[in-house]
């Protein structure tokens, strides 16, 4: 389980999390949707402890993430995080992106890394670009390879943050694709997106960010189907 | 206080190896940037007969230690009978080695001025050259100076080399300093400091130059 | 002019002045070796967050790009004697290079390192790799490439300063084998020139044969 509790999260003066408490139950899907800036993003990025908070706690299945003495390198093999800018390693062949952080944290032999990465890969359809470079990729197969790099760490949880918002539109399917899957495999996940069709089909439930703060959250048909605040109203408007 | 036997005569002695360190390095950029604008126009001006053979002299150059040029011209020279001071032999060896290294800096200049802009100079009525000095060059210099300014540092750092060849210039004079008193991390401190009050100025005023076109070149675009 | 040049002599001395070229590479790659590997710590020193670590590194670098390379080898070689320690030639030769290429390679690599966004050390500490594993497998790998260039120059560099040797008195390079020639025949111009025909070609090969590792090194 992951608890958010009372997280307030500055950059210099500038307060971009306000006060936000959320949890996110074993095999729940969430979906976070908001403007730019609203600060959903940064929350994910709190979540696994790549960016510290002012204020609050944030608990995954009970450690304190942001605790003196959190083992951090240790926590985020749990949390799979995928980012806007796939940021592929591109010195490395696709099945080496993959294997690199199960052979140099989890300390797997060359084979055994190898055979989780492939598996993997053939699982979000890249089973015949093990050997390739990155560069010689599309957008929306370096981000499926992105998706399998943090599946192969096992995580209990997935962050996907922004993922399709930075691919050609014909690329975004594909995408969303491997995450339904997923999500109809069970994975926990906290899918940051502005795909709101998608957020609805998937997630069990759905927060609407504004200004750094929740303003409604609740079940797909109430949040997207139903909104009650004026600024959930005016966002979906000008979205959909 | 530590007891030294380095003497005001010690650092005025330095201080004139430093003084022929500088007009060493004065002279050879001299020589070498008046080559190189003539070479680095060459290169990006003349047919491929003229500037292929002078390319490939100017790489050989830039490949061969200074060392061994400096003691190739100096023992040629006695072949040819010529009775060229050591500070001559000196000076047209750095001034040939910073040629070959300002062809490179001039050449990038000229490439860096778009062929659009040129073509827009001719396209007014200016002859090539008043294309070439009003346009070309100015554009070239801005392009070039912090290129040049850093060759003129490591021109007067290779200037210690003509010790082999019998100038006592600063690095030499140290020497001679060390083995009278004998007290080498000392005087050579000292000698590293001269070089360092030598360098260090000038390569702020690069800087300082670099950022100031920079914010001019800004304001041109406004 | 009535001087006969004497080729042949010194043509005949070809195989001991290949010996010394042989030495030259030994000491330019040694040099260069200590060298990547000093600037790979200066480097991070100059961007750190520590003062003591930045002020280290800034003096290394300032030094080494504002003296001659020559003033380095002699720090080495008398310098230290101050201290009691006293290098042979070949040792202050090789500190005096190893010294002056880190100071130019941590700057070259301070740029590299600026060039990779700071989003791939992100990625990696995402996926639970410690700072130093990020550094070693990510951060590192992507900075040589993008040096590979200006580190070929460097290694030139140091073959060509390594010639300075002969002035601490190094026999033993491919200047110090042609100054001991050039003493026992007064050949000076040929055996000279023999040298500088050699070591344009070490230049040469030098950046052949990086541009062949790059090929094999670097697929994209």
């Amino acid at each position: 389980m992951i608890e958010i509790e009372n997280v307030h999260k500055s950059y210099g003066s500038l307060e971009v999390i306000k006060g936000v408490t959320m949890q996110v139950e074993k095999g729940e899907v969430v979906s976070i949707i908001g403007g730019s800036g609203s600060g959903k993003s940064t929350l994910l990025q709190c979540i696994n402890g790549l960016e510290p908070i002012q204020k609050g706690h944030i608990r995954v299945d009970g450690i304190d993430v942001h605790a003196k003495g959190t083992d951090l390198n240790k926590l985020r093999r749990k949390i799979g995080i995928v980012f806007q800018q796939w940021n592929a390693f591109p010195h490395l062949t696709v099945l080496e992106n993959v294997t690199l952080a199960p052979r140099k944290v989890l300390g797997l032999s060359a084979r055994e890394a190898n055979e989780i990465a492939e598996k993997h890969l053939v699982h979000v359809g890249l089973g015949d670009k093990l050997k390739v470079m990155p560069s010689r990729l599309s957008g929306g197969q370096q981000q499926r390879m992105a998706i399998a790099r943090a599946l192969a760490m096992s995580p209990d949880y997935m962050l996907f943050d922004e993922v399709t918002s930075a691919l050609d539109p014909q690329l975004v399917g594909e995408v969303l694709d491997t995450m339904r899957m997923l999500s109809a495999e069970g994975m926990t996940m906290i899918v940051v997106t502005h795909e709101i069709r998608f957020a609805r089909e998937v997630s069990n439930r759905v927060a609407f960010f504004h200004k750094g703060l929740i303003h409604e959250i609740g079940s797909p048909e109430e949040v997207i189907g139903a909104p009650k605040k004026p600024e959930t109203i005016d966002f979906l408007k000008s979205v959909l | 206080m530590f007891d030294t036997a380095f003497s005001s005569n010690d650092l005025m002695f330095l201080l004139k190896g430093a003084w022929l360190t500088i007009q060493l390095t004065v002279v050879a950029v001299a020589i070498g940037t008046v080559l190189g604008v003539v070479f680095g126009w060459a290169r990006e001006s003349l047919p491929g007969w003229v500037n292929v053979p002078i390319g490939a002299v100017l790489d050989v150059l830039r490949s061969v230690p200074l060392l061994i040029q400096l003691v190739l011209v100096n023992s040629g020279k006695s072949i040819l009978g010529l009775s060229w001071s050591p500070f001559v032999v000196g000076a047209v060896v750095l001034g040939l080695y910073t040629a070959a290294y300002c062809t490179e800096i001039v050449r990038g200049g000229i490439l860096a001025v778009p062929a659009t802009t040129r073509r827009a100079a001719r396209s007014l009525g200016m002859t090539y050259w008043q294309d070439l000095t009003s346009i070309v060059a100015p554009i070239a210099l801005r392009v070039s100076l912090p290129g040049w300014i850093g060759l003129t540092l490591g021109v007067m750092k290779d200037t210690a080399l003509v010790m082999w060849i019998g100038i006592a210039e600063l690095l030499r004079s140290s020497q001679i300093v060390i083995t009278r008193i004998q007290e080498p991390l000392l005087v050579l401190a000292i000698a590293g400091l001269i070089y360092f009050v030598i360098s260090f100025p000038v390569s702020r005023l690069g800087a300082f130059l670099e950022r100031r076109w920079a914010d001019d070149s800004l304001k041109a675009d406004q | 002019m009535n001087y006969t040049f004497h080729w042949n002599q010194a043509l005949r001395r070809l195989p001991e002045m290949l010996d010394g070229a042989l030495v030259t590479l030994q000491v330019a790659s040694l040099a260069m070796l200590i060298g990547i590997v000093i600037a790979v710590f200066l480097a991070y020193g100059r961007l750190s967050d520590n003062r003591t670590a930045r002020a280290v590194a800034t003096g290394w670098v300032e030094i080494a790009r504002n003296t001659p390379a020559l003033f380095q080898i002699y720090f080495f070689y008398f310098g230290l004697g101050s201290f009691g320690l006293r290098l042979d030639p070949f040792s202050a030769l090789l500190a005096g290079i190893a010294f002056n290429n880190a100071g130019y390679l941590a700057e070259t690599f301070r740029g590299g390192l600026q060039a990779i966004p700071p989003s791939q050390t992100r990625a990696a500490r995402s996926l639970g790799l410690s700072a130093l594993q990020t550094s070693v497998h990510v951060v590192l790998p992507q900075m040589f490439r993008i040096v590979f260039y200006p580190m070929t120059n460097q290694m030139v560099w140091s073959i060509l300063m390594s010639s300075l040797g002969v002035i601490v008195g190094m026999t033993s390079d491919l200047t110090g084998v042609t100054q001991e020639l050039n003493a026992r025949t007064f050949r000076t111009f040929e055996f000279f020139a023999l040298a500088a025909v050699l070591y344009y070609a070490m230049a040469k090969l030098t950046i052949l044969a990086a541009r062949l590792i790059g090929w094999r090194l670097f697929r994209t």
